[in-house]
């Protein structure tokens, strides 16, 4: 396995972070540490979900992205946008008004991604007469690809390896423009992407050798790009409704919501979004405890992709307009722009990705007997550990911090009532005990400071 | 290695707590996964057996790199024709059991699927007691 296959588009700005637990609380795969201060992401662990980002009060958590101008390297810009972006304005903005703003900043060609939804489907139906185990698993959401693999492996026979449709929407419309006669060395495909995970799974795909975008656009980004646009125009203009936009059925558009997929599907289908919920889903699908499903939706945003951590609208009211926007579709019976028979064939040929490999994190030990040790060990441990899951000691739990000891990323003095113990029973230096306060939390953290968040002089 | 869990009786909403613990340490063992499933599903179905049946349970799991053993005892009506039990669709749950998903006569039959030794002893009136297991190398 080549180190690209851990890239993770998640990072954390060592200015902001000032070290609070709040990432290191939310995080579904315990991934994240305290040290010296500043939140680490452990790489191996983390599937890019988003929570962290999500929970910090400080913004130190971001998501990379490629520099906007890496468009203009193209003659031919095309815009791969989720349905969701336009699920953020309200129903009197055109969707024509959006996509001239768009074509304004730079692009040159607007797709829908879920243009090639329809194509999936039929796959995911014969994925349903295979043979593949129930119940089936999409993968559409790549944080979830990423959660089966660390901590449900397995599951991972259940995911369908066919891929999702924001890369066969970009297979298919880089075709679509060669066909047209344009060289393909002047078509840049650019996904603007409503979460981290997207971003990660562009740059290192799972089951796939290369990436079929030329870079990714956070969604915030554009989304505050467009707005000001709209805010600063001095009338609303009428949008010529030229050809500008090639609509998507009203399955395709409600796609990437909750049941988006799990209404298209055969047999008994469940939907579960949020990724905490998904795990606890997950686990009583892998004790045998839910049976007879044929197909579960997972998705690690609550309401899905309006969920995303980089929209920047309420999700509620993204996933209402959406609906609404599906709903006018259907009452004006507007045609959605058909893909040929030829593109419909070339797209099919090129859906299947490989089988999806586990790479559990969970192991204490490769070797059987050494982990069973390292278990013992860390039984041995959790007698003395308050068991109060403070995260004082700069691992998310007291289970955590034995697991860190026993494999040698901390000591038992990282806890700081293990410090007192020590303290009491003259095996610490208060001193010394200071110095490990510091070494998790950085130096000058117990000093007194009114400008942190909260304190009197907040915002000064 | 050995770990302790205890059952109460006809609670469901925690019947499956032993078998994730214990799926939990397994994967933190490295046990294959197929393996992990195995020994899920046999004490899943264990564990249902006890807070359906039963008054209180105990399950006693010992672990080393030979094998799994898992002990299931409980006190409660004990079964009073094992091999009658051990029939697929053979069920003595109540309909309000059955109402609930469960008590389709599968648990001991899928239970000696899932294992590679299956032992029970019973006295009616005082209890049951399982002892399953699963072989790691074979």
């Amino acid at each position: 396995m080549s180190e690209q296959q851990f890239y993770h588009a998640l990072k954390v700005d060592r200015d902001k972070c000032f070290g609070c637990v709040h990432c290191m609380n939310e995080c579904p795969t315990d991934a994240i540490r305290i040290r010296d201060g500043i939140a680490t992401i452990r790489k191996d662990w983390c599937i890019d979900c988003g929570e962290c980002m999500k929970a910090c009060p400080v913004d130190a958590i971001y998501v990379e992205q490629d520099d906007f101008d890496d468009i203009f390297r193209y003659k031919y810009r095309v815009a791969i946008l989720p349905s969701v972006f336009i699920g953020q304005f309200s129903k009197v903005i055109s969707v024509d008004e959006i996509i001239e703003i768009l074509k304004g900043l730079g692009f040159t060609h607007i797709v829908p991604a879920e243009a090639t939804v329809d194509v999936i489907n039929e796959a995911m139906l014969e994925a349903y007469d295979s043979d593949i185990e129930k119940p089936l698993i999409s993968t559409f959401c790549p944080s979830i690809v990423r959660l089966i693999q660390v901590r449900f492996p397995g599951l991972v026979h259940n995911i369908m390896p066919i891929k999702p449709p924001i890369d066969t929407t970009a297979i298919y419309y880089r075709k679509r423009l060669i066909d047209e006669g344009n060289n393909p060395e002047e078509i840049g495909i650019f996904y603007v992407t409503p979460c981290a995970s997207k971003i990660a799974t562009v740059k290192a795909p799972v089951g796939e050798d290369e990436s079929f975008v030329d870079g990714v656009i956070n969604m915030d980004f554009l989304y505050n790009k467009v707005y000001h646009i709209l805010k600063n125009r001095n009338v609303a203009r009428e949008a010529n409704e030229t050809d500008a936009f090639e609509y998507i059925s009203p399955k395709a558009l409600r796609w990437s919501l909750t049941e988006g997929e799990s209404s298209s599907m055969k047999g008994r289908c469940l939907a579960i979004d949020e990724i905490h919920n998904v795990i606890k889903f997950l686990n009583k699908v892998e004790n045998d405890e839910i049976i007879n499903v044929d197909f579960i939706e997972l998705r690690a945003c609550d309401q899905s992709c309006a969920g995303g951590v980089l929209l920047s609208e309420n999700r509620f009211l993204t996933v209402e307009r959406m609906k609404k926007r599906a709903e006018n579709l259907e009452q004006m019976q507007i045609k959605a722009k058909e893909i040929s028979f030829d593109h419909h064939q070339y797209i099919k040929e090129r859906l299947s990705i490989k089988p999806i490999e586990p790479r559990s994190m969970m192991g204490l030990d490769n070797d059987m007997a050494t982990a069973i040790k390292k278990m013992e060990r860390v039984r041995r441990i959790m007698c003395f550990l308050p068991g109060i899951d403070c995260g004082a000691c700069g691992s998310p739990s007291c289970e955590g911090l034995a697991r860190d000891i026993v494999l040698k990323d901390a000591n038992l003095s990282s806890c700081v009532f293990m410090q007192r113990m020590m303290e009491k029973s003259k095996k610490l230096d208060p001193q010394h005990s200071i110095r490990i306060i510091e070494k998790t939390w950085g130096k000058d953290r117990l000093d007194k400071d009114c400008y942190k968040k909260g304190a009197k002089n907040e915002g000064n | 290695m050995e770990f302790n869990y205890e059952v109460e009786g006809g609670n469901f909403a925690k019947a499956g707590y032993a078998a994730s613990s214990v799926k939990k340490v397994l994967k933190e063992l490295n046990v294959d996964p197929k393996i992990i499933k195995r020994v899920v599903v046999a004490l899943y179905e264990g564990e249902v057996n006890v807070v359906a049946h039963a008054y209180r349970g105990n399950i006693k799991v010992d672990i080393d790199t030979e094998r799994i053993f898992i002990e299931i005892k409980d006190e409660g009506p004990g079964i009073p024709d094992i091999n009658l039990a051990m029939q697929v669709g053979y069920s003595t749950a109540s309909a309000m059991v059955r109402e609930m998903g469960f008590g389709a006569g599968m648990g001991l039959p899928n239970m000696k699927r899932n294992a590679d030794t299956l032992d029970i002893s019973s006295s009616v009136g005082k209890g049951t007691v399982v002892e399953l297991t699963t072989y790691l190398v074979k």
